[in-house]
């Protein structure tokens, strides 16, 4: 285990930042934490970078607990980088950036140059050594941040929303080079995005913190199919959330009562239980007249509004209760529907994700 | 006005000609207040980055203090110097009251404050993040400062010219504590303030235009270098 983190909890005046949080990170894993905006990952981040020290609760980094001497933390500081949101580069060339932490480490001057080409070359910036840093654009920054801090060959690399500042066009590009670099440099990765595709696309596990509390972690498919709290569900994409009460479980199918509307979801909770059903706009299916399906759950109901983008269509129905589909356009189209347009909507009892209250 | 301009006219001969009492005197006030700017910067800069790259208790309240030193008045450090070094104050065994040593001294102890001020400025001016990057890089403390400080080269340059400005042109404390002796501690501004009341304005004004010039080619100089090497930043 490379990086235990144990009841960390970080505090700015009276405001909790960071509650209570518990992370094991293994010698070359990548591991994503993904959240919204202001949940607190570049502060965890940031304790996890011995940059700031933790309100209370512990970091074991190596097996050993981090030390509160500013040597012994230096020591440690070391075999760890950090790529910031928005990096800044020193008002110096490419070269002399790109060279810093080996410097600071005392690195001898022959190999110096031979990891710094290296370095550059990675991120595809060779021949720009002698440009000076601050006239680069954003991505090229981004990449100069990268070199910088692969050139020393952490044991930890921590990349703190690293395509957040990034043009879309970018974005893939970046993308690319730090799956790349994950694969050459063997390292352990803890990266945070607000973006939970990113996250999927990269991790070999992800961390869901919001408000300042992690939430789940677990690999990236399953947070996606079994959120475990309602916020999780929501930030997911789960975009129908409706509050129940089982009403009665037959061998593990149970009846959900949301406001007199019964629901059937796979589960093994007693009636009674206070829940959450969760149906993913996807698993909804659109059809004009009733058929006989194996779906355990089929409601008519009158569409009040479409929204199309790319490919999709959003489709909002009144069943009663408010349900959103994600179908194709070309469906939407076939089938002719607009607003006011009655249809029968169908999803599976396994197509329910259930959370208890 | 015609007696203006002779002054003017014998001014320029007087520098021209290379006096050779002149040309002592500007070499001497040179060299006093280069020694003084170069002392002040060795304690004022380590002082800048103690303040700046630590926190503690009082730390506004002693800016605030830097601060109203800029002003103090040269006669009151004159004074304070003079008391230190003369025959019975603390230092007054060293005898040095009345040499150039004794005005690199006070002119260290009047400029420190508003350079080691200027310079927590110039260290405050350059942004957080690059404190993070050093620090995240692997720097330890002096080699975070050494960074933080290489930012801030040019405005940290500004202020040691500044403390350079002050110390060149001042009057009060050179003839305190240096006595205007001809020779040995005459400077540039103690020559100007004697010549003036004796009424020899022309050479006054010569002194002048000495002292206009070399604090002009001083501050000119690296402007002239930072100035170079944003125009090539920006190609």
């Amino acid at each position: 285990m490379l990086l235990e983190v144990n009841e960390l909890c970080q505090r700015f005046g009276n405001s909790d930042i960071l509650k209570d949080i518990n992370l094991e990170v293994e010698r070359g894993e990548t591991f994503v934490i993904v959240g919204p905006t202001g949940s607190g990952k570049t502060t965890l981040l940031r304790l996890i970078g011995l940059l700031d020290k933790p309100a209370s609760g512990t970091i074991r980094f190596g097996g050993r607990e981090v030390p509160d001497s500013a040597r012994a933390r230096l020591e440690l500081r070391r075999r760890i980088a950090i790529v910031f949101q928005r990096p800044a580069v020193f008002n110096a060339t490419v070269y002399d950036n790109v060279a810093y932490g080996l410097r600071v480490r005392k690195e001898k001057r022959a190999s110096l140059r031979n990891k710094v080409a290296r370095a550059l070359e990675t991120v595809g910036l060779s021949g720009y050594e002698k440009r000076d840093a601050q006239t680069l654009s954003g991505g090229e920054t981004q990449r100069v941040a990268l070199a910088r801090a692969m050139v020393f060959e952490p044991e930890l690399l921590l990349l703190d929303e690293p395509t957040a500042n990034l043009d879309p066009v970018y974005i893939s590009n970046v993308e690319r080079l730090i799956s790349q670099i994950i694969r050459d440099l063997d390292t352990t990765v803890i990266m945070s995005t607000h973006d939970m595709f990113q996250g999927q696309r990269l991790a070999d596990r992800i961390g869901v913190i919001i408000s300042g509390e992690m939430l789940q972690t677990s690999d990236p498919r399953e947070i996606f199919s079994r959120p475990q709290s309602r916020s999780l569900a929501e930030f997911v994409g789960s975009e129908n959330i409706l509050r129940g009460v089982i009403a009665s479980n037959e061998d593990g199918i149970v009846t959900i009562d949301t406001d007199g509307i019964p629901l059937e979801a796979i589960s093994n909770l007693d009636p009674g239980s206070e829940v959450y059903a969760c149906i993913r706009p996807e698993e909804v299916i659109l059809a004009p007249a009733k058929d006989l399906t194996s779906a355990r759950n089929t409601f008519p109901g009158e569409v009040s509004h479409i929204v199309l983008f790319g490919p999709l269509a959003r489709v909002e129905i009144d069943c009663g209760f408010p349900l959103v589909a994600l179908i194709t356009k070309k469906s939407a189209e076939e089938m002719g529907l607009q607003t006011g347009s009655c249809i029968y909507a169908y999803f599976k009892a396994t197509g329910v994700h259930i959370i208890e209250r | 006005m015609s007696e203006l301009a002779d002054a003017f006219v014998t001014a320029l001969k007087l520098i021209f000609t290379g006096d050779p009492e002149v040309m002592a005197v500007a070499a001497r006030t040179l060299g006093i207040s280069c020694s003084a700017t170069f002392f002040a910067a060795l304690i004022s800069i380590p002082i800048a980055c103690l303040i700046h790259f630590n926190h503690f208790k009082g730390k506004g309240t002693l800016i605030s203090i830097l601060q109203t030193f800029y002003a103090i008045p040269t006669v009151l450090v004159g004074l304070l110097v003079f008391i230190i070094f003369s025959r019975a104050g603390p230092l007054g065994g060293l005898g040095i009251l009345f040499t150039p040593q004794v005005m690199v001294i006070g002119q260290v102890v009047l400029i420190s404050p508003l350079m080691t001020g200027l310079t927590v400025s110039a260290l405050s001016g350059v942004r957080p993040e690059i404190r993070d990057t050093a620090v995240s890089l692997g720097a330890g403390r002096l080699q975070m400062a050494r960074t933080v400080l290489v930012e801030a080269k040019y405005a940290t340059l500004t202020a040691v010219l500044i403390g350079f400005g002050r110390a060149i042109s001042e009057v009060g404390l050179a003839i305190m504590v240096g006595g205007n002796i001809r020779g040995f501690t005459r400077t540039l501004t103690t020559a100007m303030s004697l010549e003036t009341s004796m009424g020899n304005i022309e050479l006054s004004m010569a002194l002048g235009i000495i002292l206009l010039s070399l604090a002009l080619i001083v501050i000119i100089i690296p402007s002239w270098i930072q100035q170079r090497s944003s125009r090539v930043q920006q190609r």
